[in-house]
């Protein structure tokens, strides 16, 4: 023991002792009384308050507890004996309900007076209970101490006897799938309702959420992220459901609300306490009277209130040597996460938003599960997250507190302490060089490194070529890097830069990707980044759009879009004009409109003061000037009248330009404008590469300018000639003839064979004039032409895929979906400010 | 103390990864982002090149993407990234039990800057 005074127990009478009054026989109240102890045994004349009525235990191992790997009596912190051995009276299952400062008492609710001279409040948090109907039911639980284990242990058991038994956790964070995971364990159906997009979004970064949430699911749990609890819904007073905002019910025996707890502060601000989230405490944890002291997570220490043990033990070390007469100071302190689900293995800690100057280093093993990534900032560690393999985790942590310079072991820093303190080694190349001839270099494909360097000898001068003749890194691309050193360590200088990576958060291009995505079945934005290893946490602005788009192509009806990774152009449904304005196109099919369609465009542009309406390049009316607040109701106006979205914001079909045709021209040859808007109905609404146009033109005097289009129909007595890749744009380009044909059907069929053929190959952004200059032209015809069953197989694919594409996005809107896009959060009027 | 900070509602009304605004009359209109990661920020809602509006930017970690023209706007402090001069007010904010507070004197009182010639 370390006395830091002279006094000790012999020297201080028993009466002449402060008496030290605790409320809360929690975590941090019984660490500070052991603290106090250590230091000086003598001091004080204990009394400590709990409400739960037993002895001080360990709160975190509730979980185990619930999941059946541990006892009560396993996770006791002080038994009994230690209340008698240290003459501290526990007066438990008794809450305090009072404190006078005035004459330094406290009142229990038995009605029990208990005077101090110090008082220290460590009453923890409360749970925090979402105010939903039926919150009250019975059969609502939350998770916080041993009686609310008792009751979902009761409800598993209950659950037995009935061949099952449904239990929905709300809340995904740490507590929450702590819960789920007893709970699964204990033989129940479990749902967890997440109102995030991803779990522990707290302590997780998407992509760690995303595997977090794969491995759960495949565990047989059911996670809903994004879900948003309406009501838990009763019978005979029990809980029987959960209806969600979208109407889905999910069947539950129990409900635990696990979505956050508040700092217990009830007692200490009715004292008139100084509280603002939590009691207001100094350094050295002493409140706003002198007498009243304040620890654990019922305090608010520099504006910080914590949620986990570790501050807690800090700052009990500060109360305890400021109690005893020798002030240390707490500081605050740095946390970080694990979670004790077995098996699971997860770390975080520190800032990890990226962003402002912040670099990320990631790493992922998409064999083994793994995801790492550390955030560098100004040459220090700033963050961490670790999905699968947690080993470097308290290294990391380590390096963050104490905020060393990382600049010299940067390279290595993501493999690991292992790696980057071995000297020599924290040169990848270093390392690489090292490796025997017969080291295994790509997993997948099964090459040595011996092979590796062979193959570049023989004059593979690129990561591509490499990966073309011997395959290593062209299946998962974990190699890359590996392979990158070899080339690096075989070649020096004369490494070529293969093709064009899809952006730079990774090392594969466009066409590996969508054949990754194919072969491997990924169908979801983080599962692309982890499984091709990207070297970003959550992609760029460049890539994101880009899978999405992929993803949506290769999977209809499967993928489910994502509208974080869309320009905002196609997340309004509208044109963003110079002063934030938008602009409305509605579809003219075929470039033909109608009095209803007129006298609707007039009617919107004079309700909403449309600044002004114009005939566009493409054959239909452009309204200027609308408020985003006004955008679903011209929608609806325009929907009333049977008109749809244009696309005209979008990478998707755009016009279709039509002549007049044989039904007018003395020229014409055929339906041109028939076939215009047969087309148009077609193939509206199709999420494409690039902008897509088509035209057809009634005669080869060509008036709908059908050869500067991404599809040209040009009419001529014996048919239709079908021409392809032109633009009228920054680099005009005339079409190439593909093919004639004879009858519209065979028209049609081509037509939308072609454009299913640039949607599944092209890359993002490249709009079909570029991509056949990229392929040619002979690639294109052998691709739709040489086989009779190219056109149909493709034109089937193309159809599907629209039966999930044609609905119109205004529809939705004017309906009230995404409103909350379109709606300002409420007005400031600053004199009503004044009044609050 | 309440008195200084604005309630302006539960921090549910914003999606992660997304902003929405909220008009001042007489005053610069706010736009208050939530970004993947949880945390919250508000700004005024002008880009300090042309005075595009932030609230409809890509949001990406702690920045966002101006829709017009593509500058990278720091959420933490306004401030425009990379080659890109240019500062945006922001109004201080906070969270607490759920709702969102913004700085009632900074509300009032916010200035957006001229907008740049180029
Ligand atoms: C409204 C319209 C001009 C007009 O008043 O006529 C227009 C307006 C814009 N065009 Fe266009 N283009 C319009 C017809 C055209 C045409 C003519 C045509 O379609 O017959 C062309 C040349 C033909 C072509 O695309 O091959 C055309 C070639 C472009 C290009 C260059 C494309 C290229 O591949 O080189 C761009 C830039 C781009 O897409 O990246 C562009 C981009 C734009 C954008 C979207 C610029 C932008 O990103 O904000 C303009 C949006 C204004 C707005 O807010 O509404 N616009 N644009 C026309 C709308 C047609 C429609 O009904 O949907
Ligand atoms: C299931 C679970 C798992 C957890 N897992 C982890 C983890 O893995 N890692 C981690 O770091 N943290 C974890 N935590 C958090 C950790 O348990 C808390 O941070 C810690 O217990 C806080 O200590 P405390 O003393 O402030 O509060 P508590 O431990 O809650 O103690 C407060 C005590 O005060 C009592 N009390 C309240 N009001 C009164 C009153 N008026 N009169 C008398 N008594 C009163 C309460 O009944 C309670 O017993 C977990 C928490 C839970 C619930
Ligand atoms: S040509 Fe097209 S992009 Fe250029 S100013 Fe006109 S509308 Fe805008
Ligand atoms: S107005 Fe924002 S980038 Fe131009």
């Amino acid at each position: 023991m370390n006395a830091p005074t002279n006094l000790n127990e012999s020297q201080v009478p028993a009466q002449l002792r402060e008496r030290l009054v605790v409320i809360g026989n929690g975590m941090a109240g019984c660490r500070a009384v052991e603290e106090i102890l250590a230091r000086d045994a003598g001091r004080f004349d204990i009394t400590i308050f709990g409400a739960e009525p037993r002895v001080n235990y360990n709160r975190i191992m509730l979980s185990p507890v619930l999941a059946g790997e541990k006892a009560f009596d396993d996770i006791v912190i002080n038994p009994m004996a230690w209340y008698e051995d240290n003459a501290i009276t526990l007066v438990s299952g008794d809450p305090v309900v009072s404190i006078d400062r005035a004459t330094q008492t406290v009142v229990a609710k038995s009605g029990r007076v208990e005077p101090y001279d110090r008082l220290l409040i460590a009453t923890g948090s409360d749970p925090f209970i979402i105010p939903v109907p039926g919150k009250d039911l019975e059969g609502v639980v939350t998770f916080r101490d041993l009686d609310d284990v008792d009751k979902m242990l009761a409800a598993a058991e209950a659950g037995q006897q009935n061949g099952g038994g449904h239990a929905v956790v709300i809340g995904g964070g740490l507590l929450g799938l702590e819960a789920a995971h007893g709970l699964n364990l204990r033989g129940m159906t479990v749902t967890v309702i997440h109102l995030m997009p991803t779990l522990m979004e707290r302590q997780l970064d998407e992509a760690a959420g995303w595997l977090l949430k794969a491995e759960l699911e495949r565990r047989g749990q059911q996670i809903l992220t994004g879900a948003n609890t309406k009501e838990i819904i009763g019978k005979d007073g029990k809980v029987a459901g959960v209806r969600l905002e979208d109407g889905r019910e999910i069947p539950a025996d129990i409900v635990v609300m696990a979505v956050g707890i508040r700092p217990a502060t009830g007692l200490a601000k009715s004292a008139g306490l100084e509280v603002e989230r939590g009691i207001m405490v100094d350094d050295h944890m002493v409140t706003s009277d002198p007498a009243v002291l304040a620890v654990g997570e019922c305090v608010q220490h520099r504006g910080a209130c914590y949620g986990l043990v570790a501050p807690l033990w800090d700052m009990c070390r500060a109360l305890a040597d400021a109690a005893c007469g020798v002030p240390s100071g707490y500081e605050g302190s740095v946390t970080s996460t694990k979670l004790k689900v077995s098996g699971i293995d997860l770390f975080s800690a520190g800032d990890f938003s990226g962003g402002d100057g912040a670099e990320d280093i990631v790493m992922r093993d998409a064999a083994r599960g793994v995801y790492k990534r550390v955030v560098v900032k100004d040459d220090r560690l700033v963050g961490a997250v670790l999905y699968g393999d947690t080993a470097d985790g308290s290294w990391y942590f380590d390096l963050l507190k104490k905020g060393e310079d990382v600049s010299s072991i940067r390279e290595a820093l993501i493999f690991g302490q292992a790696f980057a303190s071995g000297g020599a080694l924290a040169d990848p190349n270093a390392a690489v060089a090292a490796l025997s001839d017969d080291a295994e270099i790509c997993g997948c494909n099964g090459v040595t490194k011996g092979k590796v360097v062979d193959t570049i000898k023989a004059g593979a001068c690129s990561l591509d070529a490499v990966r073309a003749t011997c395959k290593a890194s062209a299946s998962c691309g974990s190699c890359t890097g590996l392979v990158e050193s070899l080339l690096a360590l075989t070649l020096g200088d004369e490494v070529q830069q293969g093709a064009r990576t899809l952006c730079k958060c990774t090392s594969f291009g466009h066409d590996d990707v969508r054949r990754l995505i194919r072969e491997k079945s990924l169908k979801a934005l983080p599962q692309v980044f982890q499984e091709l290893h990207w070297s970003t946490p959550e992609g760029c602005a460049s890539c994101r759009p880009a899978l999405n788009y992929y993803l949506l192509c290769e999977w209809p009806g499967e993928y489910e879009d994502d509208q974080r990774s869309r320009f905002v152009n196609e997340r309004m449904h509208a044109n963003i004009q110079k002063d934030g304005t938008y602009s409305v196109v509605p579809r003219m099919w075929g470039g033909l409109t109608n009095p209803r369609e007129l006298r609707a465009i007039a009617d919107v542009v004079e309700k909403f003061n449309a600044p002004m309406v114009k005939v566009t390049g493409g054959q239909r009316l452009d309204i200027f000037g609308i408020k985003k607040e006004d955008l679903p109701a011209v929608w609806a106006d325009l929907n009333a009248a049977g008109m749809v979205s244009g696309h005209a914001y979008g990478k998707s079909l755009r016009t279709v330009k039509t002549c007049v045709g044989s039904e007018w021209c003395r020229f014409g040859t055929q339906d041109s404008t028939g076939l215009g808007v047969k087309l148009e109905r077609m193939t509206w609404g199709s999420w494409m590469p690039h902008k897509f146009k088509i035209a057809v033109s009634g005669c080869p005097r060509n008036c709908a300018e059908a050869t500067i289009k991404d599809f040209g129909v040009v009419c001529v007595d014996s048919g239709y000639e079908l021409h392809v890749g032109g633009n009228g744009g920054i680099h005009v380009r005339a079409t190439d003839l593909l093919c004639k044909v004879s009858t519209e059907q065979e028209a049609m069929d081509v037509c939308a064979a072609f454009v299913q053929l640039y949607r599944e190959q092209a890359w993002y952004l490249e709009r079909t004039a570029p991509w056949i200059e990229r392929v040619g032209l002979e690639y294109v015809k052998k691709a739709l032409l040489d086989s009779e069953q190219s056109v149909p197989v493709l034109a089937a694919r193309f159809r599907y895929s629209q039966q999930f594409m044609q609905d119109d996005p205004w529809a939705e809107r004017a309906a009230g979906k995404h409103a909350e896009l379109h709606q300002h959060l409420a007005e400031v009027r600053p004199l009503q400010l004044e009044t609050l | 103390m309440i008195g200084d900070w604005l309630d302006i509602g539960p921090v549910d009304q914003i999606a992660p990864g997304t902003a929405r605004t909220l008009p001042v009359r007489g005053g610069e209109e706010i736009a208050v982002f939530h970004t993947t990661h949880g945390e919250f920020f508000a700004l005024v809602n002008k880009c300090p090149h042309k005075h595009g509006p932030l609230s409809q930017g890509i949001v990406h970690g702690t920045v966002v993407t101006c829709p017009l023209h593509s500058w990278n706007i720091s959420l933490k402090t306004g401030e425009a990234q990379g080659e890109d001069k240019g500062c945006v007010p922001t109004i201080p904010l906070r969270v607490d039990a759920g709702r969102i507070y913004l700085l009632r004197s900074a509300v009032v009182g916010a200035k957006a800057p001229e907008p740049q010639a180029a």
